[in-house]
């Protein structure tokens, strides 16, 4: 079979940025979180607070290193797999991503290392303003690339002479259509996002009984947070949705399976679209639902994909399923936040058993619901790489052969694989350290006071001792 | 309307990115090759401590340069990745393993050994990289209209392998110079002993790249052997620093050392610059025939102008607030 070099970085490019996704999009959330337990700290000089602050900044470090070493990856994709791209948009992605990288990488980096290291080197006011500041770059870098990413959306305020896109409105390319609902509905994620990934740890703690007063509290502060967020996130998401339906109507018939264009079109819950056959296979739906949601009229028009040549449709199954994926997650994320402002009646909710397991297995939730939700906006522009304008195809580097792109794709892979599996499980090991040791040295001598810890040293490999790891563990203590 | 030749000064803007990115990120990855010949652990946690509240900001220079290559000169954007495929993925590779090392090996216990590896290896993949897509430079790259039509290692020749070479040799240079200014004791004590071999084989590899190079390229050759011989002034500094570097080392100053490689690598890079100006993706496009348009020039320059003072000012603060040597046993992890 001849290696197809498009194929192959489309499917790179998705896994890169996958991989890097994930992380930003938590370290978002949490930079304001961290932000507001310093102030927090600095204001009422309770130390529950500082706990708590220097707990999830160590959370924060090892996510937002990895953040870093795969965002310096996604800086030069474009020129390695999408040269043409490249070429063609320079005049506005250019200094888009310069003004990301002068206006918020620089701001993130040099004041997360105040952060983390100089908590005894600077005054706690200063200390506090890195803290915002590295919260503030975070959003600032938000603004910048979801800017850029809208405009392969929603091109506007530039127009396509001799294969390269100019700058005729900075305002209109910057505040493109699609960009404020964009901006919105991620910013929301975000804060989802550390939302639960905190309540979830935090529930988990409160399990196992550990550090309950501050644990409470911050579990406490999420669902306020997330009971706000988690609804206001449905309603953006349905402008959000509406504004594609006016400029990317194919997208949205791929998200509702809707091969016809009709009026009185039902909210499919499920099917198996087949897109050889155009048409879908077991459909489930309640009947004129997706015409009332699209176009608040129950016999509204919904555009379907029979609109356009097969050969320039998006995949529809995976962007079908991966809509249904995010909006599922959405509605079990609104559930349980009500269910802890029920729970609060009696202060039961930081002592319901079956309510903090389910908080602690929430904590994974936002981060699928959000690469679904990348899948949908992302596959579902395909064939389009700038929408309408110009092709997948014809943004790929002309010099790259398939054998090129396979090596770079496995090695990416490869790379990944350890990293992230590494990145996992010293996570893990902080996560199980806890916030009750924050002064000690934990290199060496911790050891045998935390029984947790003990259980996931096999996984190591002991390059010391040929005996097992588990018998060779009591005896080396010893040693140190 | 176009009031000022845009490219040429995004060419400084560029050049000021590149040997900035140089010179920080440099002495970093300095010290990650030298790790494993570091006397014990405890001088390898002063080594990670000494440079880990700043790497990543040293490292954000190359996503600068990167994003501004992009967004002043996309057609060198568009035509060294190409070119250069397999070498960025190594480069980016070593950059990932070594990024993550500073988080997870003071995490680690048993496996520690592996992420000192992976330090050293990391930084040493990517110092060797990034010389070689200097030497590929000097080279020059196979273009038709604009795009790259060479081979996927068309890059890798003995020529580069010697100037990823040269890499090696002086970012452990920076990285001994840094450790001289940021340690006491018998680190500091190896660190001096190090740097003058490490400044031989700098030389050495030096020359050899500078005798060679003129026979790599016609144009070279000219440029250095016409009338213009201001451009000589620039080796013979090169030397003198290195003179400052012994002279320092051998005085056990403790500031000099770094600052005289410094020195000695902006000379070598000036000279490099004079070599190749104003072809940018050489031997085809000068700087004006591969800038983007004028008013994206135009409207990020305006932007950086206001940004990256404030953004020299931050950067100096933290180096300020970690200023003074780095102690066994600080650190926050």
């Amino acid at each position: 079979m001849e290696l197809d070099p498009l194929i192959l970085s489309r499917i790179q490019f998705a896994f890169v940025v996958s991989f890097h996704a994930i992380f930003p999009v938590f370290t978002i959330g949490l930079a304001s979180y961290i932000a507001v337990l310093e102030g927090l700290a600095f204001k009422t000089e309770n130390p529950v607070w500082v706990k708590l602050s220097a707990f999830w900044t160590k959370v924060f470090a090892v996510v937002f290193g990895m953040g870093v070493v795969s965002g310096i990856v996604m800086s030069f994709q474009f020129g390695t797999n999408w040269s043409n791209f490249a070429q063609a948009s320079a005049n506005f992605l250019g200094p888009m991503l310069s003004y990301e990288v002068v206006t918020a990488f620089f701001l993130e980096a040099a004041f997360l290392g105040v952060l983390l290291f100089g908590r005894d080197k600077v005054p706690a006011g200063i200390h506090l303003l890195a803290a915002i500041m590295v919260a503030t770059g975070t959003f600032i870098s938000s603004f910048w690339i979801l800017s850029a990413n809208s405009w392969m959306h929603t091109p506007a305020g530039t127009e396509l002479r001799e294969g390269v896109f100019y700058v005729t409105s900075w305002s209109e390319a910057i505040f493109n259509p699609s960009f404020p609902y964009r901006f919105s509905h991620m910013v929301l994620a975000s804060f989802l996002t550390g939302g639960f990934v905190v309540a979830g740890v935090s529930a988990w703690y409160l399990l196992l009984g550990r550090e309950v007063e501050a644990n409470k509290k911050a579990l406490s502060m999420c669902l306020w947070l997330l009971l706000f967020i988690a609804p206001t996130q449905a309603v953006v998401g349905d402008f959000h949705g509406l504004n594609t339906l006016e400029h990317q109507p194919v997208k949205v018939s791929a998200m509702e399976g809707n091969w016809e264009t009709s009026r009185n079109v039902p909210l499919l819950l499920f099917a198996i679209p087949d897109q050889q056959n155009q048409q879908n296979l077991f459909e489930i739906g309640i009947p004129s639902l997706a015409s009332f949601i699209l176009t608040h009229e129950w016999d509204g028009e919904v555009p379907g994909l029979n609109e356009i040549a097969v050969d320039e449709q998006p995949p529809v199954a995976i962007v079908f399923w991966s809509f249904r994926v995010m909006v599922g997650i959405g509605l079990l994320m609104i559930a349980f936040a009500v269910t802890g402002l029920i729970l609060r009646a009696g202060g039961r909710y930081w002592r319901t058993t079956w309510f903090l397991q389910g908080m602690r297995f929430m904590s994974v939730a936002p981060f699928i619901a959000v690469l679904a939700g990348w899948f949908v906006t992302e596959i579902g522009r395909a064939p389009w790489l700038v929408y309408g304008q110009m092709t997948q195809a014809q943004a790929l580097t002309p010099s790259l052969t398939g054998g090129m792109a396979l090596f770079t794709l496995i090695g990416y892979i490869v790379v990944y694989a350890l990293v992230f599996s590494a990145g996992v499980y010293y996570l893990m090991r902080v996560l199980y350290v806890g916030l009750e040791d924050q002064d000690e040295d934990e290199h060496e001598s911790d050891r045998p006071k935390r029984p947790f810890s003990a259980a996931h040293v096999p996984f190591e490999i002991d390059h010391n001792s040929d005996d097992t790891v588990g018998t060779a563990k009591p005896t080396r203590q010893g040693g140190h | 309307m176009e009031l000022f030749d845009l490219p040429l000064i995004w060419a400084f803007i560029i050049g000021f990115g590149i040997i900035m990115y140089v010179l920080m990120d440099g002495f970093d990855l300095g010290v990650g090759i030298l790790f494993p010949f570091a006397p014990n652990e405890e001088a390898r946690d002063t080594m990670m401590n000494s440079v880990a509240p700043v790497w990543d900001g040293n490292e954000t220079w190359l996503v600068l340069g990167g994003a501004g290559l992009l967004a002043a000169f996309p057609m060198v954007y568009s035509i060294f990745l190409p070119a250069l495929y397999i070498g960025v993925f190594l480069l980016l590779a070593g950059l990932i393993f070594r990024g993550v090392a500073f988080e997870f090996r003071f995490k680690a216990r048993t496996s520690r050994y592996l992420w000192n590896w992976a330090f050293a290896g990391g930084s040493t993949v990517a110092s060797f990289a990034q010389g070689a897509v200097v030497g590929a430079y000097i080279q020059g790259f196979e273009t038709a209209n604009g795009v790259y039509v060479g081979g996927a290692l068309d890059w890798l020749t003995p020529f580069t392998v010697l100037t990823g070479l040269g890499m090696l040799a002086g970012y452990s240079l920076l990285g001994s110079t840094w450790l001289i200014l940021k340690t006491e004791g018998y680190l500091q004590q190896w660190a001096y002993k190090i740097t003058l071999p490490l400044l031989l084989a700098v030389l050495v590899v030096f020359g050899i790249i500078g005798v060679w190079t003129p026979f790599v390229d016609d144009m070279v050759r000219e440029r250095w052997f016409s009338n213009l011989t201001i451009i000589w002034i620039l080796p013979v500094l090169t030397l003198l620093c290195a003179i400052q570097i012994y002279r320092s080392v051998r005085d056990r100053k403790d500031g000099m050392p770094f600052v005289a490689t410094m020195g000695l690598f902006i000379t070598t890079y000036l000279g490099l610059v004079v070599s190749r100006w104003p072809y940018v993706v050489p031997p085809e496009y000068t700087l004006w025939e591969a800038a983007s348009a004028y008013e994206s020039q135009l409207f990020l320059l305006l932007g950086l102008l206001f940004v990256i003072p404030i953004v020299l000012a931050y950067t100096a603060w933290t180096y300020w607030v970690f200023r003074g040597k780095v102690r066994a046993g600080e650190g926050y992890h």
